[in-house]
């Protein structure tokens, strides 16, 4: 493999590996955050114990975060110094607005979170795990604002073989951040609800403490609803958004081929890439000209004619994306979203069935759901980034001229090798110690253990102590 | 407003503030298997900068998103061009975070030796490398007219750049140590004050040989004669008052001192190359600088407000942490496990 392959090889498994916290980071510190508030606010020591639960589970999500976060701001300049050199202007500003703003507030105040249990007042460090989950999802706002840019490039000029900025403002408003930012904070709450809502379904399931546990389902249901609608409408602005600012992107998740219009929805299909074109399609008349511009009679434009406008602009050379990645990873994404609206639903019903505790069928489902939030959140990047591809950053630089012309095949060899050593060690140490601590429960007061609850509970409290 | 200037000043700022700080966290994992007699005495180096250490470490990640914004291709030519020690940094730094939060989640012996393993080796691999690199940098790099680099791996370790990366793990041993004797009580802090006279003369030795041969291998000392300037002197003077003013029972005192060599080290190695930032060894005219490297001044400008509203709040909130958390760790307050 050549080393631009080989980069991007690395830069794809690194990325897709730390957006798999990254999510759960953005919801689960949220709701963290909501149950130390009901413990605040109504004193039932019922969401103490669940903060505290859960509490620990965020930190063992959030370490994995953070040391695989690491190693994404290095990778820039490390194996694409050509892009770094180029996007550096524009791209840096938010990078280390994030660092700035972001990251020393989730650091310093989870620290005193993590450590401050008996040291603060309650009302002081409630406040430290609001302002964990208020900075992680700052940190968000500002990566994606890089992102958008690499997407839609505005408020820049070409100077001297880089793009350098001329407005800062049309940047923080980039229309692409308007419609991704709010669909990837959302996703993130969706993981997280889901994850709070599977384990707790999994305790109900086992027998402990079904009272406590239902309380944390319920927040998580309640979340999970809105979040998992939030999440379809807000994607569906992306998608109208990505029909204007990137039609090739838009034709290849829908495998559209020849320009249509009034252009139908594909519901299957089988790409052949070299041929250009797709065997044994299911297509829904009308219906793409629906979502893509909400009526029934505009034209969507095709892969074959996007091409050849971008030929005629860029100079010859492909432009057409991975279609067949980009199309199912689109399929994907969406299926698993209104899976995850019709479990939200099906819980809250249950809910005002009174069937929450009793339903085991349904938390059987719940506990299958913990994991599927992370295969539509790779999905969606995946169609993002892949329905880039061959630009890095959009119309202006193609990803093969952005990599690292000072770095040999063998060192990415190096790197990516002991990266994926490293990070499946991770993994398997993350799921180990997530299950360990989730598996007992919360475990019940009995007499004898009686001192050790509510009036003195430092002893407890320092099981947060490294 | 001279914009490329006050960025070399506040990047110059972020790495002191990352050396000063994660130089004593640095010092603590080096220092923890040798100065703890049982595993009570390392949970409580380790909770020393139990709350500390992540904050520090954004530190780096803040210079290092500084450097994209304000320098790009400093950032550029640094990154790709340190490769390999960088990513043994990354590596250090990942197993090491994952050895703090993760050593007293499982009460096994095993366990817990792996991640003293991952603490120690974590800690002392980058505290040797940013000693090596800074090294290099100083000494100039084999830098293209492409603004690359043109050199191997084995290049960046030639025996000064080695004795670079045993001058800061020395520093930041030291500086730990003192840090130590500040939160911990009893024993184990008379072996952390132990410790710290006994290394203070030799990493006195080697810093000073270190210091003198930087006349021969780097740039830092060209527009000098042979009396250094104020700061060099500062960092030396530092330096000597830390061991006296420890002999004395002054530990806070002697933790700033450490503290200034670390800072004036850094300010010397700065400033010694400004306006370069990256002194090419193949045509000087190739070098990296604070002109030629930098981002636009629209940029510039919107960082320095940005910069100039942070860091203030940022360094108010860190020094609340460090309040809140004053009190020594004690061997009571480690609960069983």
């Amino acid at each position: 493999m050549e080393e631009l392959d080989l980069a991007r090889w690395q830069f794809g498994i690194t990325t897709i590996y730390h957006f798999i916290f990254v999510p759960l980071t953005l919801g689960l510190s949220v709701l963290v955050a909501i149950m130390q508030t009901f413990w605040y606010r109504t004193g039932d020591t019922a969401y103490k114990k669940l903060t505290k639960y859960f509490g620990k589970l965020f930190i063992i999500v959030f370490t994995l975060g953070v040391v695989t976060g690491i190693v994404q701001e290095f990778q820039f300049g490390m194996n694409w110094s050509e892009y770094s050199r180029f996007v550096g202007d524009i791209f840096g500003i938010p990078l280390a607005i994030e660092a700035l703003m972001a990251f020393f507030l989730e650091s310093t105040f989870l620290g005193l979170w993590i450590f401050g249990w008996n040291r603060l007042k309650k009302g002081v460090h409630l406040l430290c795990i609001w302002l964990v989950a208020i900075a992680s999802n700052l940190s968000a706002i500002w990566i994606l604002m890089a992102n958008s840019w690499m997407q839609v490039p505005v408020g820049y000029h070409i100077v001297g073989g880089r793009a350098e900025l001329t407005d800062f403002v049309a940047i923080l408003l980039n229309e692409r951040l308007l419609v991704q930012m709010p669909h990837t904070i959302i996703a993130g709450f969706v993981t997280g609800g889901l994850f709070v809502l599977g384990i707790s379904a999994w305790m109900m399931l086992r027998g402990n403490q079904k009272e406590i546990f239902q309380k944390s389902a319920r927040i998580a249901l309640v979340f999970t609803a809105v979040a998992s609608l939030l999440t379809a409408t807000t994607g569906h602005s992306q998608a109208q958004d990505t029909v204007q600012s990137q039609p090739m992107k838009m034709a290849a998740m829908e495998g559209l081929w020849e320009t249509e219009e009034p252009a139908s929805f594909s519901l299957f299909a089988i790409i052949d890439q070299e041929n250009r074109t797709s065997m044994r399609e299911v297509r829904l008349p009308y219906m793409l000209s629906v979502l893509a511009h909400n009526n029934l009679t505009s034209e969507v434009r095709g892969m074959n004619d996007l091409q050849a406008e971008m030929e005629e602009i860029h100079g010859e050379g492909s432009y057409i994306p991975p279609v067949a990645v980009v199309y199912w990873g689109f399929r994907i994404m969406v299926g698993l979203g209104m899976l995850f609206i019709f479990l939200a639903i099906t819980g809250l019903v249950l809910w005002w069935k009174d069937k929450l505790q009793t339903a085991t069928w349904f938390h059987k489902i719940a506990i299958a759901f913990i994991f599927l939030p992370y295969i539509a959140n790779t999905a969606g990047w995946i169609v993002t980034e892949m329905g880039r591809q061959p630009w890095v950053v959009y119309g202006l630089l193609l990803t093969a001229d952005g990599v690292s012309p000072a770095v040999t095949g063998t060192s990415i060899w190096i790197s990516m090798a002991s990266f994926t050593l490293v990070y499946g060690f991770l993994a398997a140490v993350a799921v180990f110690l997530i299950i360990r601590f989730s598996k007992p429960g919360i475990p019940k007061e009995n007499k004898k253990k009686k001192e050790a609850s509510e009036d003195d509970d430092s002893k407890d409290s320092d099981a947060f102590v490294y | 407003m001279d914009f490329q200037l006050i960025w070399f000043i506040l990047i110059a700022v972020l790495f002191i503030g990352y050396f000063f700080l994660e130089g004593f966290d640095f010092g603590v994992g080096i220092l923890m298997p040798f100065i703890s007699r049982d595993d009570v005495d390392r949970r409580v180096c380790i909770n020393t900068i139990g709350p500390f250490w992540d904050a520090n470490e954004v530190w780096l990640i803040t210079a290092g998103g500084a450097m994209f914004a304000a320098f790009p291709h400093w950032y550029a030519t640094l990154f790709s061009g340190f490769y390999l020690p960088l990513l043994l940094i990354l590596l250090a730094l990942i197993v090491r975070a994952v050895g703090f939060e993760f050593r007293s989640k499982v009460d096994k012996p095993f366990w817990k030796k792996t991640a003293d393993h991952f603490i120690f080796w974590g800690s002392l691999i980058p505290a040797f490398i940013w000693g090596v690199a800074l090294t290099n940098i100083v000494m100039g790099l084999p830098i293209g007219e492409d603004m690359n680099f043109h050199g191997g791996l084995f290049g960046l370790l030639s025996p000064y750049a080695i004795l670079g990366g045993l001058a800061s793990t020395a520093m930041f041993t030291l500086h730990g140590a003192i840090f130590l004797t500040l939160r911990t009580e009893g024993p184990l802090m008379e072996r952390a004050e132990k410790v710290a006279k006994m290394i203070w003369i030799p990493s006195g030795v080697l810093l000073l040989v270190f210091a003198l041969l930087g006349y021969l291998y780097t740039v830092l000392f060209d527009e000098f004669g042979l009396i250094p300037g104020t700061l060099p002197l500062l960092a030396i003077i530092s330096f000597i008052a830390g061991y006296f003013l420890l002999r004395a029972n002054r530990f806070g005192w002697s933790f700033a001192a450490t503290g200034g060599t670390i800072i004036f080290g850094t300010i010397v190695a700065f400033e010694g190359l400004f306006p370069k930032l990256m002194p090419s060894t193949l045509n000087i005219d190739w070098s990296l600088t604070v002109y030629n490297a930098s981002s636009s001044e629209l940029t510039l400008t919107i960082m320095s407000v940005v910069a100039l509203i942070f860091l203030p709040i940022v360094l108010g909130y860190q020094a609340y942490s460090y309040y809140v958390f004053r009190q020594r760790v004690t061997r009571d307050s480690i609960p069983t496990s």
